[in-house]
């Protein structure tokens, strides 16, 4: 397998990509990304942000191998990332991705079986992810019986059973409302924090950004680069009470700073 | 068991039409030339089931229904998944499948006596020329159904071809095939029993055909009765296992 050195302590490499979405009828190629680099250490919390249509979801794409870009490399724990989600990998989409024929449990076992894990322990990682997600008292029951925000935590369990090393979230939160969001923050961090795991999240939501990451990337309008990578020095056992303090209004301020100007272009082009 | 309001109120107006069916019969509102009592149709039901000629009709039947329901539940689903997968190909066919249902298929049931003889397989054939198409239109819905999303939660899930289909398509797109199912089943019903009427030398379009022209209404209004029981009972189990299944899924 390709390999290229990276730092032990990179997780995932991003090297000088671009995406290029070829020309349909008459219209001209669209240069979504890049070129574009990208390290994320093991166990951090990053978080992208950017306009609308900057290629935040394609770049979380290319990262989890489900796009291939353009130009440009990635790697994930040095191996290169080719036309398949390595094995260490989970992603968890805005879309509701539960699994409306099976059951809490089946859902988040449904990875496992999969890979013929055995039973006793496909019993206690589903038993512990519902632990974990809070939602024991649901296991029996069908997503169509929970609520959205309960249904992403059934996609967030069954990612979390495969025990992944990096999580990808593409705007997970996207379609709850503002409290259930914070809420559902504390539940990632929490998560983040117990199992380890290194934590990509793409959002358009500064204020969510902000809160939840060590390191935040601020993209361009098409095509996208980062402009800045903002640190936010959070401790690790934070939760979603940073949101009243002068540093969490300073981040945001920043972040958004950066971002209007992109913004306004964004929409002007989309106009 | 506790009924359904619905389903009480359906069974009593059913029950109603019967019970004034058969007064109307029986005070000679409506002549026994025309129609018998339905307790009479009953009654000559259960003589017909001991008569070998009957029950070698219905065993026609079946074999043919069965025949053309099976292969138009595995060709429509084949071509309705190929026809996904080539999306030119669907282009091509889309205005034929939306047409389809207004060529009367009967008519080509000469020719297919000309091609295969007088014998089972015409009205076979028709059987599966009626139901597959339903079949084709309602895989197609089902796998255009399928949320994006699924399919790269197939990918994150390191899926193959053939697992992404069995364990996340097929359930996925299930109430729609069921749907297709459901309406395959009524049209070879349709298209079996309909070509027996024309010209078939069996089967219990052509049993109840031939007690008409012999004016045997016994007969006829018994075995008209089997079939609607037959249809009406398959129609019934099949829309209860499809509502317990959507049930579960809430609707998705």
């Amino acid at each position: 397998m390709l390999t290229k050195p990276v730092s032990p302590e990179d997780l995932v490499a991003v090297h000088a990509v671009t995406k290029i979405f070829p020309s349909s009828r008459g219209m001209s190629d669209v240069h979504a990304l890049g070129p574009l680099d990208l390290t994320m250490r093991a166990g951090e919390f990053f978080a992208v942000v950017g306009p609308s249509g900057c290629g935040k979801s394609t770049l979380l794409e290319i990262i989890a191998g489900l796009t291939r870009p353009t130009n440009g490399e990635v790697f994930f724990n040095g191996a290169a990332v080719g036309d398949f989600v390595p094995e260490g990998i989970g992603v968890i989409f805005q879309e509701d991705a539960s699994f409306p024929w099976l059951s809490v449990r089946e859902n988040i076992a449904f990875g496992l079986k999969r890979k013929q894990v055995d039973a006793d322990t496909t019993r206690r990682r589903v038993d512990d992810a519902l632990k974990l997600t809070g939602l024991q008292a649901f296991a029996d029951a069908y997503p169509a019986q929970l609520s959205g925000g309960m249904r992403q935590r059934v996609c967030i369990a069954r990612t979390l059973v495969l025990q992944p090393r990096l999580i990808l979230l593409d705007e997970p939160f996207g379609a709850l409302d503002q409290q259930t969001r914070l809420l559902m923050g504390d539940e990632v961090l929490r998560l983040w924090r117990e199992t380890g795991a290194t934590i990509l999240l793409i959002t358009h939501a500064l204020d969510e950004a902000a809160m939840l990451s060590d390191r935040v990337g601020v993209m361009s309008a098409r095509p996208g680069r980062f402009l800045e990578i903002v640190t936010t020095h959070w401790p690790r056992d934070r939760d979603s009470k940073i949101v009243t303090r002068q540093e969490f209004g300073d981040i945001t301020g920043h972040l958004w700073a950066l971002l209007r100007d992109q913004s306004i272009k964004s929409i002007a082009v989309s106009a | 068991m506790r009924l359904r309001k619905a389903t009480r109120i359906r069974l009593v107006l059913i029950a109603g039409m019967v019970l004034a069916l058969e007064a109307a019969c029986r005070t000679g509102l409506i002549r026994p030339f025309t129609m018998i009592p339905p307790s009479e149709m009953f009654v000559s039901l259960l003589r017909l089931f001991q008569s070998p000629e009957v029950l070698s009709d219905i065993g026609q039947t079946l074999r043919a229904v069965a025949l053309s329901l099976s292969g138009a539940l595995v060709v429509g689903f084949l071509i309705g998944a190929l026809l996904y997968a080539f999306p030119r190909a669907r282009r091509i066919a889309d205005p034929l499948l939306g047409t389809y249902y207004s060529v009367p298929v009967f008519v080509f049931y000469p020719l297919l006596i000309v091609l295969f003889g007088l014998n089972s397989i015409p009205k076979t054939v028709i059987g599966f020329l009626y139901a597959f198409v339903a079949m084709i239109i309602n895989t197609l819905n089902g796998l255009d159904r399928v949320p994006p999303v699924f399919w790269k939660t197939a990918k994150v899930q390191q899926l193959g071809r053939l697992a992404t289909a069995v364990h996340l398509v097929l359930p996925c797109a299930g109430p729609y095939l069921f749907t297709g199912a459901k309406l395959a089943v009524m049209y070879s019903f349709i298209g079996v029993i309909g070509s027996e009427f024309i010209l078939s030398s069996g089967g219990l379009g052509y049993r109840i055909s031939f007690s008409y022209n012999n004016f045997q209404s016994d007969v006829m209004y018994g075995l008209i009765l089997f079939v609607l029981l037959v249809v009406i009972c398959i129609n019934m189990g099949l829309y209860a296992w499809e509502r317990s299944l959507m049930e579960r899924r809430g609707g998705r």
